[in-house]
């Protein structure tokens, strides 16, 4: 099941060129690059793991690119995505994220119903392979 | 900006001259000629450079030519001779032209590459790699990265990564390497990677007494202070004791010594002034403040019981 999340998850996957356009509109405005992957797709998991430190002070997306490529060499079956941090004042937050890479086969997100006291539902979300 | 963008047929002529100027290049060249004094040798390489680069570009717009041409520089030369200000005129022309994206200058030294122990110097490099990309990488003092005394210095492994990049991102990045001339070569000789993959060598001469004397009028100048007659003269005999004593470095040396010169300007106006000085007065550096320099007594202290 594909995963929707961050930005442009409903379209079609970014390929390098359109990646490097958006990276290049982050650093125009002056956002902070980092790069996480995870093997969990759950929606409540939102701290990926980092991969590498957050890169300042890059002035273009080739940077980027490169420790893209590294990662997807690291974890080519990982779901990796680029958040673009603005550290200026009053935002202090990423501002934009997107996914760059997924696995080939995407796990599924099972939904588990359970009955508990009186009529009560638990509801819980796995992914499962 | 980009080089390959010619989707519709290629232009059958090319006018050099036009190209030239709306470029942007002859404006660099011009800056170069304007705000550097001696250094002929020097601008007539980068003059050189700047015409092949030119006929290289045109070249590829009417597709005779597909491959980036290797931009690796090495610059050579006594410390002070400008090799810093001469990178940083070369990233701007290497952009106006279209060979690098951005055309910041990024300039390192060995410890901004290398790391303290192991598994710290990959990471390390490869950030300021990566700071550096779509522009200039100026490595000052590059031997210092090759350490043929220790065979486990972390040098050798920066040195292995910077070669990789400069082979496989020649259209990201452009590296130039600066030091000592002899040391320079002796690093080149223990390293022929980098020679064959740095294309220009250029060298940068010692400036002339003369030449000195006018890049400290060109200093003051930008600073709003002059020198009077006896300052002139003060300054000439300056540069020519300063020459024969040791750690000697161009225009720093200069620089170093009208900083001085102007520390004991102001507290010469603190001392003997009585009354109101006018801008004159504020901005005159005369005989006086620069005769008062060790280098007319012998040099530093330091200096002299050593070659005593």
């Amino acid at each position: 099941m594909r995963i929707t999340q961050g930005a442009f998850s409903f379209l079609p996957d970014l390929d390098d060129t359109q990646i490097t356009a958006q990276v290049e509109y982050c650093l125009q405005n002056g956002w902070a690059i980092g790069i996480e992957h995870t093997d969990d797709p759950h929606p409540r998991n939102t701290y990926w793991e980092m991969f590498g430190n957050p890169m300042f002070d890059l002035r273009d997306a080739k940077g980027v690119m490169m420790e893209l490529e590294e990662c997807r060499k690291a974890h080519p079956d990982a779901y990796i995505r680029i958040n673009a941090f603005d550290a200026t004042g009053g935002f202090e937050t990423v501002r934009l994220s997107f996914i760059v890479n997924r696995p080939a086969e995407e796990p599924t997100l099972r939904l588990t119903r359970t009955d508990v006291r009186g009529r009560t539902m638990n509801y819980a979300l796995s992914a499962a392979r | 900006m980009s080089l390959d963008t010619t989707e519709t047929t290629p232009p059958q002529k090319i006018d050099l001259r036009a190209e030239f100027e709306s470029s942007g290049v002859a404006e660099v060249l011009r800056d170069l000629d304007r705000e550097l004094v001696g250094l002929a040798p020097v601008k007539q390489r980068i003059r050189e450079t700047a015409a092949l680069l030119l006929v290289d570009r045109a070249r590829r717009t009417m597709g005779l030519a597909q491959e980036t041409p290797t931009l690796h520089m090495s610059f050579s030369g006594n410390p002070g001779t400008g090799k810093t200000t001469v990178a940083l005129k070369m990233a701007g022309l290497l952009h106006r032209l279209g060979y690098v994206r951005k055309g910041h200058l990024v300039s390192v030294t060995r410890d901004d590459l290398v790391g303290q122990y192991i598994g710290h110097t990959a990471p390390k490099t490869r950030e300021v790699l990566k700071k550096a990309m779509g522009g200039v990488l100026f490595i000052d003092e590059a031997y210092y990265l090759y350490r043929p005394d220790n065979e486990r210095d972390y040098g050798q492994e920066a040195i292995e990564i910077l070669l990789q990049v400069m082979e496989n991102n020649r259209d990201d990045l452009v590296v130039i390497m600066a030091g000592y001339a002899d040391r320079m070569d002796r690093f080149f000789t223990a390293n022929p990677g980098f020679r064959s993959r740095i294309a220009h060598h250029i060298e940068f001469p010692d400036y002339t007494d003369g030449e000195l004397g006018e890049i400290a009028e060109n200093m003051l100048d930008a600073q709003n202070y002059r020198l009077d007659a006896g300052g002139r003269t003060a300054i000439a005999d300056y540069i020519a004791l300063r020459r024969a004593q040791p750690h000697f470095a161009n225009a720093r040396s200069i620089r170093n010594a009208l900083d001085r010169a102007r520390l004991r300007q102001a507290n010469r106006l603190f001392e003997t002034s009585r009354g109101p000085l006018n801008a004159e007065a504020l901005s005159t550096i005369t005989e006086d403040d620069i005769r008062q320099s060790r280098v007319f007594r012998g040099g530093l202290d330091v200096d002299r019981e050593k070659t005593t």
